[in-house]
């Protein structure tokens, strides 16, 4: 068996899972430490369940923990950033688009180096291993342990990161050094970006990763641990140590990968109906649709595998005003046990509309009984009318499309939405996120330029689908499992050659149970 | 005559974003760049056309490559520079004033780089009031303007020499190849005219016409005003449709990055649709099979939120878009420069181009 947990804004759920089966679940509020939230939730489902210790054989997280530091510039360590480009790349210097506060929270140290490569693999200029030598030193001087390397082109060869971390390592005892090209994709100052905020999160990560262990130690679970990551595939708790910055965005893929698994589903729109706002993103082959403009994350543009999700400001809490009606964005959140007037508050919610309207029965019904009927209609019919706005923005398709809806505040919707060929309301939706972390994938991306007038097209592809597939295995996966998921070409403008990108991105089923 | 500013730089990067009509490249980090350059103390002035002497030397800097190169191997900074003093050492004379070749995409700042670094003023105006794939599609060549000498430039401090091609055609013919060997990248500098030939073929207030264009998006985005009426407030364009991009179909062929998209309509647009093909930029818009739109006039695609303008290499299923489109300069409208620029020149022969109605005092000259 093993566990998925979910740490969220306000609670920290958890699920037993046996093979494709749920056999039982627990939430609990979410605590500042994190870890203690962990042990209070786990405590609680081993309880429910009576499951013991040693019948878990994994352990499945999903957690905010480091893209809230980012956000809130807490817990960063300085960081030095060494690019490898010169003598390209000097127009702007690494740092040049964040915001001030977190470049000061880094400490805003870089150096640029000789070396990278051209589109095509021949080197820009090769790389001097004593000008890294003396950057090591500098870096050594002002107490430095984390380190950031990028290098032109590395997606293509990451050859002189590589052989930079190896001098830098053995300059500076202890160092942690983060490599563009095993965190982000072509275009340098995105993957830099992200390089830089991974190397600032390491001596958090290695805390926070030893206070999970911890609270699973605590409860002698001894099983593995994993944390999920931005598109929805898991990695190992030592990989996190060393790649924080990929847990960014985590917990709506979460969301709709649960959404996948619970309903069957593999191409559907995901309706994630929360407290205060709902989030639509779009499954395509059972992964989320990513977002395909720059993402910035606590003022930074990155270009990482985030989800296309649309987010808009209806919950289960949200406020209903009548005259004129209005629904949303304001919401009770988490009070909503205490302010709704079917739990004795005193302010209108949606949830009071649907027991109202005899959707569900929680909370006193007696005390909702005086509400107008005409309005109980309008306000449902606003809220169904938000959700078909968003679903419709989202689908690729004109006509009907399959939505599963999932999340607690899934009360509010009735039997059918319009543009909606579908409705799947899968048990275990107010879960369906810590569920998604449980879901026991691994994957692998390939992002390089081929000159299809050197290789052919087909060739191309396979080389780039079978070093995808390699990743994958190396990830822990079984090998028959191993598929490729995504395929995508981008012809390079305004050149001969055929000049191509190629992305592929494959999954497998991580070895566990 | 007017100094560059900070937020200048935002609002032409946006402005020269939605002129590059899908095309031309991100001009984000040519803004980064220039405005680096503002705060490490240079400064750039903006002359008009009717500030230029007759007689003055001027040239157009330009970059020449691959966008999705030159995010990732970003530049020395100085090559702007390099290309102008590399014309100016061989043909003996210093050049008085810079030009821009194409105001739509990332060649919108290039030349405000090269007026920082080397002091010289940059003049308003540019030679196609939008971004176009080929060196030849140019107000300036059209008119005659000749290629030799040109200087081509690359990080590494290469400097090339171009002289006696017979035409702008053999320039691209050459300069194609050695931008390949400079690893995609490279600066141009050319051709050389006078200020007279500038006021003759030049398309005129182009720079100050990406502003306004930026102003007015970052002025919506502001005051929560409707984001398209903002943008036509200041261009003498029409809103064609607005919708959702459901299909994107790509081919590559010559180096160029063709293709089709579907789009399909939401709110007044719903029940249709708008399919527009492009090579690099969009080129022909269709409603249900009849034209409503076509190359040299201007078809860009924003994001119907934000105003953000969308590149084809951005294009991707389920993006909000709405489509405006924009005259295009009254020297792309002969006959002349429509063999080179009309819908023929770039694969549609079955296409007539008629021209998008002009309003007298706003929109590209």
């Amino acid at each position: 068996m093993r566990i998925g947990i979910d740490v969220g804004g306000t609670n920290t759920d958890a699920v037993l899972m046996d093979g494709r089966t749920v056999v039982g679940w627990a939430k609990s509020p979410t605590t500042k430490d994190v870890s203690s939230g962990i042990t209070n939730v786990l405590t609680d489902l081993l309880k429910k369940t009576q499951a013991k210790p040693q019948d878990i054989a994994a352990v499945m997280l999903g957690t905010t923990h480091f893209t809230n530091a980012v956000v809130e510039r807490k817990s960063l360590s300085k960081t030095a950033v060494v690019r490898i480009g010169l003598p390209a790349t000097s127009a702007l210097p690494p740092y040049i688009d964040w915001p001030e506060d977190l470049t000061a929270a880094l400490g805003g140290i870089y150096y640029l180096v000789h070396g990278g490569y051209e589109f095509d693999g021949r080197p820009i200029a090769a790389l001097n291993e004593d000008e890294i030598k003396g950057v090591a030193h500098q870096i050594r001087e002002q107490g430095i342990d984390c380190v950031a390397i990028s290098s032109v082109f590395s997606p293509v060869n990451p050859d002189q990161e590589k052989r930079a971390a190896e001098i830098i390592a053995a300059e500076i005892p202890g160092v942690k050094i983060s490599l563009s090209h095993e965190i982000g994709r072509i275009g340098l100052l995105e993957r830099e970006n992200a390089a830089a905020m991974n190397a600032c999160l390491s001596h958090l990560a290695i805390k926070i990763v030893q206070s999970f262990r911890d609270a699973l130690a605590g409860l002698g679970i001894s099983a593995p641990f994993y944390i999920s990551q931005n598109d929805g595939t898991l990695m190992s708790a030592e990989f996190v140590e060393k790649y924080p910055v990929l847990t960014f965005a985590s917990g709506p893929t979460n969301s709709m990968r649960g959404a996948a698994f619970l309903s069957g589903l593999k191409d559907a729109v995901v309706v994630d109906i929360g407290g205060t706002t709902s989030d639509v993103g779009v499954l395509s082959q059972g992964f989320p649709r990513e977002a395909s403009v720059a993402v910035r994350i606590g003022g930074v543009r990155t270009n990482f595998r985030m989800p296309d999700v649309l987010s808009f400001g209806l919950g289960g809490g949200s406020h209903v005003k009548p005259e004129p009606l209005q629904v949303g964005p304001q919401s009770v959140g988490y009070e909503i046990t205490t302010r709704a007037l079917v739990f004795g508050g005193n302010d209108l919610t949606t949830t009071d509309i649907a027991v109202a309207a005899g959707m569900v029965e929680i909370g006193d019904k007696s005390r909702v009984a005086h509400l107008d009927k005409e309005l109980v209609h309008n306000a449902l019919a606003r809220m169904w009318e938000m959700i078909e706005l968003s679903v419709d923005r989202m689908k690729t398709q004109a006509g009907g499309v399959p939505v599963i809806l999932v999340g607690g505040g899934i009360i509010l919707v009735g039997d059918s939405l319009n543009g909606v060929s579908e409705l799947h309301r899968p048990e275990h939706a107010s879960v369906a996120n810590a569920i998604g972390a449980a879901i026991a994938q691994v994957g692998g991306e390939v992002d390089r330029i081929f000159s299809l007038d050197t290789t052919p097209r087909d060739k191309a592809l396979e080389q780039a689908k079978e070093e995808a597939k390699a990743r994958v295995l190396s990830s822990g996966a079984l090998p028959d499992t191993v598929e490729i998921v995504d395929v995508e070409e981008v012809p390079l403008a305004y050149l001969p050659g055929n000049a191509t990108r190629i992305r592929v991105k494959a999954v497998g089923t991580l070895a566990v149970d | 005559m007017w100094s560059v500013t900070h937020n200048d730089i935002e609002a032409i990067a946006i402005g020269a974003g939605i002129l590059g009509t899908g095309g031309g490249g991100s001009p984000y980090l040519g803004q980064l760049r220039m405005q680096y350059l503002l705060k490490q103390g240079y400064s750039v002035n903006i002359i008009s056309l009717d500030e230029l002497a007759d007689d003055a030397r001027t040239c157009e800097v330009g970059w020449i490559g691959a966008p999705t190169v030159g995010i990732e191997k970003i530049w020395d900074g100085r090559e702007p520079k390099w290309a102008v003093e590399a014309l100016e050492r061989y043909i003996g004379h210093s050049i008085d004033a810079l030009l821009c070749s194409e105001i739509g995409g990332g060649n919108s700042i290039a030349p405000l780089e090269a007026g920082a670094l080397t002091g010289k003023p940059v003049v308003d105006g540019d030679a196609m009031g939008r971004a176009f794939p080929e060196m030849q599609m140019s107000t300036h060549f059209i008119d005659g303007a000749s290629c030799n000498p040109s200087a081509m430039v690359d990080e590494k401090g290469n400097a090339i020499i171009l002289d006696h091609l017979v035409d702008s055609f053999a320039l691209e013919h050459f300069a194609r190849p050695l931008c390949v060997q400079m690893g995609c990248v490279g600066m141009l500098a050319l051709p050389l005219m006078s200020g007279a030939q500038v006021k003759k073929s030049s398309v005129r207030g182009t720079l100050t016409l990406a502003k306004q264009v930026g102003e007015a998006v970052l002025r919506a985005r502001r005051t929560k005003e409707p984001m398209m009426e903002a943008v036509l407030s200041v261009t003498d364009g029409v809103e064609l449709f607005a919708g959702k991009l459901t299909d994107v179909q790509r081919r590559t062929a010559d180096g160029f990055a063709r293709g089709e998209m579907t789009c399909e309509g939401l709110g007044a647009y719903r029940g249709e649709t708008l399919r527009i093909a492009f090579q690099n930029e969009n080129l022909v818009a269709w409603k249900h099979d009849t034209v409503v739109a076509c190359v040299p006039d201007l078809i860009c695609l924003l994001e119907t939120e934000t105003g953000e303008p969308i590149t084809t290499e951005q294009l991707r299923y389920g993006l909000r878009v709405t489509v405006l489109a924009i005259p295009c300069t009254d020297k792309f409208r002969t006959e002349a420069a429509l063999k080179i620029v009309g819908p023929a020149a770039f694969g549609y022969p079955d296409v007539t181009y008629n021209p998008l109605p002009k309003q007298a005092g706003i929109g590209i000259e």
